[in-house]
């Protein structure tokens, strides 16, 4: 039972991260109707401007008492940088094929991941990284054998803040209506006058923050660092979008810690060669039984 | 008719065979033979995913699952079928190259069939789903396959499946390669052929006009599933080793990406994007690192310039060639 209890936090941590990855794929798809392949590579990117602004302020040797501080600074630059990046890719590769058919608007997507990912390899080097340690690791809670690291209450604590965050943004601003009145009609939205090119930018700006805060959380506690580290993840959390209903903020968290936890489970029960099968399997049993995901609304077509 | 038609096939055979015996006598650097016999399994994998999606509109990207159905089954085949099937045949005192094409053609039925099995046990139930959900259960399932494949131990696992025979060559690769083309441009004339454009255009109005949408998206799943293994059998004769890693859900992308470059529906379109795609990267080798950077940026770049792809739907045939060069003649 214990164990289990433990498998359950591990998972959790995971599964928030693969939440705020899902967050920005579940935004993009509502309102593009794009599956974003490029998003994990925007994760990948966080990752990595996160490395730098690290290193520069010089974590490793610093007193412990301002690590919080710091690991806060080292969040909000990767998540600037990552939404600036965001900005530019929909910008230059999505922008220009507003009007195109669906699977071009994907090969792009595409192509812009391939891109990001070989532009790493060439910048950063293809041997991993190690990530500092932002926050020295140290026991927070312990229950019996289930125990709880400041790390880990850090990941959870902070996906939760964003993600009420993100709910205040999106439901109690006038950017956040305008996003949901495009995602519900775009035409319609454009004829009431909301800039539907702004708010589109807008969303992956939002979209590619979050990952990049998925990717500075994940490096806490798992310090690697690698030009294709965003291929799995990206794949992942895309299914827990799915999962939770595509183009439903609510579903992607949920959809999210569904998927982190089913996985950390599987490693802990089942065999660890079926990590990246699992994820698969809950897709096909839950796109066969109920396509529309958990919480999602049944989407036509064209009529 | 059927003469000109035998004397057609005749005159491939004797041309690729030809092509092989050049080939084979060392004349030509290998490295060039090899490229082109890489292309030659583009070809098959493109021509065969542009039936699912160009000719039916459905979206898929798990075809190199069914690529890699067909490439281990058949794989296992030989290495495990193999004595007794020569046995059975009485084969063991038959000269090598009658053996190994006897083993060749076993193994491509074996694995043409299983991954026809495999189409179908994954298009009966996805092929419900439309657009984007269709794409994603079929990006699941492909990854699935791998992931399978992963655990067997019989055939290597992680490390790869190592001691395939290798009898498949450039004449067998290349006499495929047009069989594939040759059954898509068929299809693409006959009655199932139309059926199938007919639900790319409009599903609802197709199933009024009395057309069985559900069972022409599964044959035409099932066929191109089938092909593909085919593409697979031979590959795995080629190479003689196999791994996981090269039928992940990249190697799916990389064989829409020619299809859609090539034109959605056009088979001459797929044949020749994937013969480019296919020298592009070896084109670029002398750039390095540069070389996927350059690849994926040529790729966004040509989305944005021509998003329908090179050729659209047009499809190259002799007739119209014909037609248009007489035309011209009559003209004063």
């Amino acid at each position: 039972m214990q164990e289990f209890l433990q498998q359950l936090v591990n998972g959790l941590v995971w599964g928030s991260a693969y939440a705020l990855i899902a967050l920005g794929y579940t935004m993009v798809y509502g309102i593009l109707r794009l599956i974003n392949f490029a998003h994990g590579d925007v994760y990948m990117m966080g990752a990595y401007s996160a490395l730098f602004i690290a290193g520069w302020l010089g974590a490793a040797d610093a007193p412990a008492s301002s690590s919080l501080l710091r690991a806060l600074a080292v969040l909000a630059f990767a998540m600037a940088a990552a939404g600036a990046l965001g900005f530019l890719v929909e910008r230059l590769a999505y922008r220009p094929l507003r009007g195109a058919p669906r699977l071009t608007l994907l090969i792009a997507a595409i192509g812009v991941s391939l891109f990001l990912q070989n532009v790493a390899q060439i910048a950063f080097g293809s041997e991993p990284r190690s990530f500092p340690e932002l926050i020295p690791s140290r026991t927070l809670l312990s229950l019996g054998a289930v125990t709880l690291s400041n790390q880990q209450a850090t990941i959870i604590c902070v996906s939760v803040l964003l993600a009420l965050a993100l709910q205040l943004i999106v439901h109690r601003t006038s950017i956040g209506r305008a996003m949901r009145a495009v995602s519900y009609d775009r035409e319609a939205a454009a004829l009431m006058g909301i800039s539907v090119n702004r708010v589109i930018s807008f969303t992956f700006v939002l979209g590619s923050a979050l990952a990049a805060a998925a990717a500075t959380l994940i490096a806490l506690n798992n310090p690697l660092v690698t030009p294709t580290m965003g291929v799995q993840p990206g794949l992942k959390a895309f299914v827990a979008a799915v999962l939770g209903g595509i183009g439903n903020i609510y579903g992607a968290m949920a959809g999210g810690l569904v998927m982190g936890v089913a996985e950390v489970m599987i490693v802990g029960y089942g065999s660890s060669g079926y990590r990246d099968g699992i994820v698969f399997a809950i897709l096909i049993v839950v796109l066969l039984v109920r396509p529309t995901g958990l919480f999602g609304s049944p989407v036509t077509e064209r009529a | 008719m059927e003469a000109a038609r035998i004397l057609r096939f005749a005159a491939v055979i004797v041309l690729l065979l030809a092509l092989q015996g050049i080939f084979s006598s060392g004349l030509v650097n290998p490295y060039y033979v090899r490229v082109l016999i890489l292309c030659c399994f583009s070809v098959m994998l493109a021509v065969s995913l542009n039936i699912i999606i160009g000719y039916a509109g459905q979206f898929s990207i798990g075809h190199a699952g069914f690529y890699a159905v067909g490439a281990y089954t058949a794989g296992a085949f030989t290495v495990y079928a193999g004595p007794a099937f020569r046995q059975a045949l009485g084969l063991e005192r038959s000269p090598d190259w009658v053996q190994g094409t006897a083993l060749l053609m076993a193994a491509v039925c074996v694995g043409t069939f299983f991954a026809a099995a495999a189409g179908l046990a994954v298009g009966l139930p996805s092929l419900r789903l439309r657009g984007d959900y269709l794409a994603i259960a079929t990006l699941g399932f492909g990854e699935m396959i791998r992931v399978v494949i992963q655990n067997v131990e019989a055939v290597g696992g992680p490390r790869g499946f190592s001691g395939i025979p290798i009898y498949s060559s450039f004449f067998w690769a290349s006499l495929f390669a047009v069989a594939v083309v040759w059954i898509a441009r068929n299809l693409a004339r006959s009655r199932q052929g139309r059926a199938l454009l007919a639900i790319r255009e409009d599903e609802t109005a197709a199933s009024v006009l009395g057309i069985n949408v559900t069972k022409h998206k599964v044959a035409a799943f099932v066929l191109s599933s089938a092909l593909a293994g085919c593409a697979g059998a031979l590959y795995a004769h080629y190479e003689g080793y196999l791994e996981p890693r090269s039928f992940d859900f990249i190697r799916s992308i990389e064989i829409i990406i020619m299809v859609v470059i090539g034109g959605m529906g056009s088979t001459t379109g797929a044949v020749i994007a994937a013969v480019i795609l296919t020298l592009v990267p070896e084109l670029l080798r002398g750039l390095a690192e540069f070389r996927m950077v350059i690849y994926s940026a040529l790729l966004v770049l040509f989305m944005l310039v021509r998003p329908q792809g090179l050729f659209g739907t047009w499809e190259f045939s002799w007739e119209t060639l014909r037609a248009r060069w007489e035309r011209r003649r009559e003209r004063p």
